[in-house]
């Protein structure tokens, strides 16, 4: 067999690969340019009392979890027991934006099936979003102690993507400060 | 036709209650307008991603749509507004993005398989030219291509 005849072959084994590794990847993933920049400023009435504000500088001061939801947004839902063991365990504090919601039926949310966070903003016009770029819910924000956002989960947590990607970092910014 | 684009009006209506319809239609200046069309056919919607802005029936589109209308009355340049997409989303919003090392296989790609078919293309020619393919028939194919197709002198 003439070398030349194994460039279709080579050609398939190389396009194959190629493709068999898009398959894998999710196109749902979009890089954040976020990550690696300043959490961006917001101000948002305080989901259990409205007239208190969540901003930016609450998270301040220790790495901290910002997640994203709303009672419409079922990977919520699925999500959410994990959120709530995460709270109970104490390993960090988690924030809530809920995003494009109605304030009753998400009050009666937290209610029903726990409240992990220390407090949640209500973010009805969803501006607050816009500006952390959020595109599918839920997600998912790691917060350094400076404010800067040093990873972002899209979609549902799970406990795989907290083991291997979310606590490590975590435990990581909890040494360097302790 | 039209029946078709009448049910499919319909079935964009049937969305869910939370899709909000956004479709600015006042303007301070007339130029807005055009630009603001440009604009939005330029983004995708990080939604359905293979829809832009205009498209997309997508919560967010609409979000996005109305804050270019926003920024557009506000008197902002195109590039301020395109500035504050790839700052919140990347530059995977634009369909066409910057040329970046990042983007470099996306642009280069199309010209490089059209340069490397043309290539082969050229030496495939080339080869078959050189081996003669095109001779003319022998006298025994000749009968025996006549005999085929049935008839003959």
């Amino acid at each position: 067999m003439k070398p030349r005849h194994l460039v279709p072959l080579l050609v398939f084994a190389a396009l194959a690969l190629l493709l068999g590794i898009g398959l894998g990847l999710n196109p749902r993933l979009v890089p954040s340019p976020l990550v690696g920049k300043p959490a961006p400023e917001f101000s948002l009435p305080r989901l259990e009392d409205p007239a208190r504000r969540f901003e930016r500088a609450d998270l301040l001061g220790q790495v901290s979890l910002l997640n994203v939801w709303a009672t419409w947004c079922a990977g919520c839902r699925d999500e959410h027991p994990l959120l709530v063991d995460l709270a109970q365990s104490g390993a960090v504090p988690i924030f809530g934006i809920n995003y494009k919601d109605q304030y009753r039926p998400a009050l009666d949310w937290l209610r029903r099936y726990g409240d992990p966070y220390v407090t949640s903003g209500y973010d009805a016009e969803g501006l607050a979003g816009l500006d952390f770029g959020v595109y599918g819910l839920p997600e998912t924000f790691v917060i350094d102690p400076d404010g800067n956002i040093v990873y972002k989960h899209v979609g549902p947590l799970d406990h795989a993507a907290l083991q291997e990607r979310i606590l490590p970092l975590i435990q990581r910014f909890e040494k360097q400060s302790g | 036709m039209k029946a078709f684009v009448l049910a499919f009006a319909l079935l964009a209506c049937a969305l869910p209650a939370t899709a909000t319809v956004f479709e600015p239609r006042e303007w301070s200046d007339e130029r807005y307008r055009q630009r603001y069309h440009d604009l939005i056919e330029e983004l995708r919607c990080l939604v359905c991603q293979n829809q832009s802005i205009a498209d997309s029936d997508a919560d967010l589109a609409a979000d996005l749509r109305r804050i270019v209308y926003e920024m557009l009355e506000r008197g902002e340049s195109d590039e301020a507004i395109t500035a504050y997409m790839i700052e919140r989303y990347g530059s995977f919003v634009l369909y066409r993005p910057p040329l970046t090392p990042s983007t470099l296989a996306l642009w280069a790609g199309p010209v490089l398989f059209a340069v490397l078919g043309g290539a082969i293309l050229f030496v495939t020619l080339k080869r078959r030219r050189a081996r003669g393919v095109a001779r003319d028939l022998s006298a025994a194919e000749r009968e025996r291509a006549e005999h085929l197709i049935g008839g003959g002198p």
